[in-house]
């Protein structure tokens, strides 16, 4: 059997402001919020993105939301620089949800 | 008990303009608002204006304007519904933008309508040489670079000119839920510190702002998250009463989905604290919002509130920083991985070689690393047909950052095998930092282009 990912359990959207990305994690049945909220810490996401934020990876911070079963991870430093100076090609970061989604459950 | 119909036009400056026809057209509104106005946007309308002074506006306002305004026509006709637009693509020149809509209001052969500018959010002559911006510098360093600056201004203004009875109302700078907040105030008579109920107008606000993206737009994931008819997607409008209690839904027939899981990622966008969403009206608070399914593709939202606003307001400031200068070729095949990062290695050493001076450096392979760098990009399985080097570089120099994609086109003829398509570019950076300024040193003001 292959392993659980979090795209079987949650879904994921990702905004930017400036320097900070946020990456919403929805679980797709209330009753697996439980589980997100014990098992995927700020630490464990800020590991997941550990090469992308370097230096920035102490600055993760997680909100929860138990009515929509959803948790939300803010992400200064990760968009080098923002929308308007970064020479990444998805200077957003509009496709880092998609990633975080790849983490084993 | 009166309700209000709300729809979103825009989400951004670009966006598709056939669901806003529909939704002027289909939906019963009493409101159509277009939010077309990104971080940078305002920057780059400035600098257009510099050169042509009655510039400085939306690209698209004349033809979103030319197609919507035989609805508000209608809409002017005895027992007919009114029906207002609310829009901030006046961008960098609100009051060109104004006379815009008058001229194609008289093009199209409709009189009396009116029209009002909301001003003030332009507040580059306020700002002093030691402030301080959120990167660090001082406003004063950035010296003859300094292009623009523009206050985040609220729904204060548009309110006053929908008081003024205005039909059209078009706006530079305004926080985007403001947009859509100022005609609940409005038509409800909400005070300007009834905190629990603009906290609940601006959560609706914040779920229209991007149009599409709450009725399916940016959500299909085939096999696991799929939507219907993506290619007419429709666009949200809410149902709103006295209490700010709402129902989001789309015009019957259009394509996309709304439920509880388009709301929540919707809800989310964009939002730090979700107990402390700042909008120049209200300290919102989205953390107890709760979405229930009403019916098909109508969604109710429930349990904002809302706290006492900040005393600052956020001002964009827009400058120039410098040149990025791209380049980019494809290599395909077995063995393509290896050729493209021996490309990579040339490129970036021939960089040296001739000596261009750059900020900041990224060489990436469009396929494999460049997304989502290189220890996450390693969980791909097996080797990739084709990949794609791109390297963008930031100079203060133009001519520096032109030698980047000459570097990379040169690999043509003395790079690796089997390279194609090579494209190269360069282009101004037009950066954007922030500040804040004590809300009393702004003031909205309104114009009022006479009717005919």
């Amino acid at each position: 059997m292959s392993a659980l990912k979090l795209r079987d359990l949650a879904h994921s959207r990702t905004g930017d402001k400036g320097d900070t990305s946020n990456i919403s994690v929805i679980a797709f049945r209330a009753e697996d919020y439980p589980r997100l909220v014990e098992w995927l810490t700020a630490e464990r996401v800020a590991a997941h993105f550990a090469e992308l934020l370097g230096p920035a990876s102490k600055g993760v911070r997680r909100y929860e939301l138990p009515h929509v079963h959803a948790l939300n991870f803010v992400l200064p430093g990760i968009l080098k620089g923002g929308v308007t100076r970064s020479l990444a090609l998805d200077a957003h970061g509009k496709a880092l949800g998609a990633a975080l989604l790849d983490i084993d459950v | 008990m009166k309700t209000l119909r709300i729809g979103s036009g825009a989400g951004y400056s670009g966006d598709r303009i056939e669901p806003a026809v529909e939704l002027a057209d289909k939906g019963a509104l009493d409101y159509l608002v277009f939010e077309c106005l990104a971080e940078r946007t305002i920057a780059l309308a400035q600098q257009a204006r510099l050169t042509q002074p009655e510039a400085g506006f939306d690209p698209l306002l004349s033809e979103r304007m030319r197609r919507v305004l035989p609805s508000l026509a209608r809409g002017r006709e005895p027992r007919q519904q009114r029906l207002r637009v609310i829009s901030n693509m006046g961008a960098a020149n609100p009051l060109s933008a104004a006379r815009e809509v008058r001229r194609i209001a008289a093009e199209l052969g409709i009189h009396g309508l009116k029209v009002a500018a909301v001003t003030g959010d332009d507040v580059l002559a306020q700002l002093s040489a030691e402030q301080l911006l959120d990167n660090g510098a001082t406003v004063g360093a950035l010296g003859e670079r300094l292009i623009s600056a523009n206050a985040y201004l609220g729904a204060e203004g548009i309110v006053q000119a929908l008081r003024a009875d205005a039909d059209v109302v078009i706006t530079g700078r305004v926080s985007d839920p403001s947009l859509f907040l100022a005609p609940q105030m409005f038509e409800f008579g909400w005070a300007q510190d009834d905190w629990t109920r603009l906290g609940r107008g601006t959560l609706i606000g914040h779920l229209l702002e991007c149009a599409g993206q709450i009725t399916g737009g940016y959500f299909a994931d085939p096999g696991v998250k799929d939507v219907p008819d993506l290619a007419r997607l429709g666009f949200p409008l809410a149902t709103v009463d006295a209490e700010g209690r709402a129902v989001i839904s789309k015009v019957a027939g259009s394509g996309g989905r709304i439920d509880t899981a388009t709301c929540t990622e919707q809800m989310m966008y964009e939002v730090h604290d979700p107990e402390a969403y700042l909008t120049p009206d209200v300290t919102a608070d989205f953390s107890r919002v709760s979405f229930s399914v009403v019916a098909t593709n109508e969604v109710r939202a429930e349990g904002a509130g809302g706290r006492p606003r900040p005393e600052t307001l956020k001002v964009s400031v827009g400058y120039l920083d410098g040149w990025i200068g791209e380049g980019q070729i494809s290599y395909g095949g077995p063995g393509a991985l290896d050729r493209a990062r021996l490309a990579r290695e040339v490129v970036l050493e021939r960089l040296k070689i001739i000596g261009v001076v750059c900020e900041d450096v990224r060489a990436e392979l469009i396929g494999v690393d460049s997304l989502h760098g290189s220890q996450l990009g390693s969980r791909a399985s097996g080797q990739p047909w084709e990949v794609r080097l791109r390297v963008a570089g930031r100079c203060l120099d133009k001519a520096d950052a032109v030698r980047i994609g000459n570097e990379v086109e040169t690999l043509y003829t003395n790079g690796p095998y089997g390279g194609g398509g090579a494209t190269k570019g360069v282009r101004q950076v037009v950066a954007v930092a922030s500040l804040l300024l004590p809300r009393e040193a702004v003031k909205a003001s309104v114009h009022l282009e006479d009717a005919s």
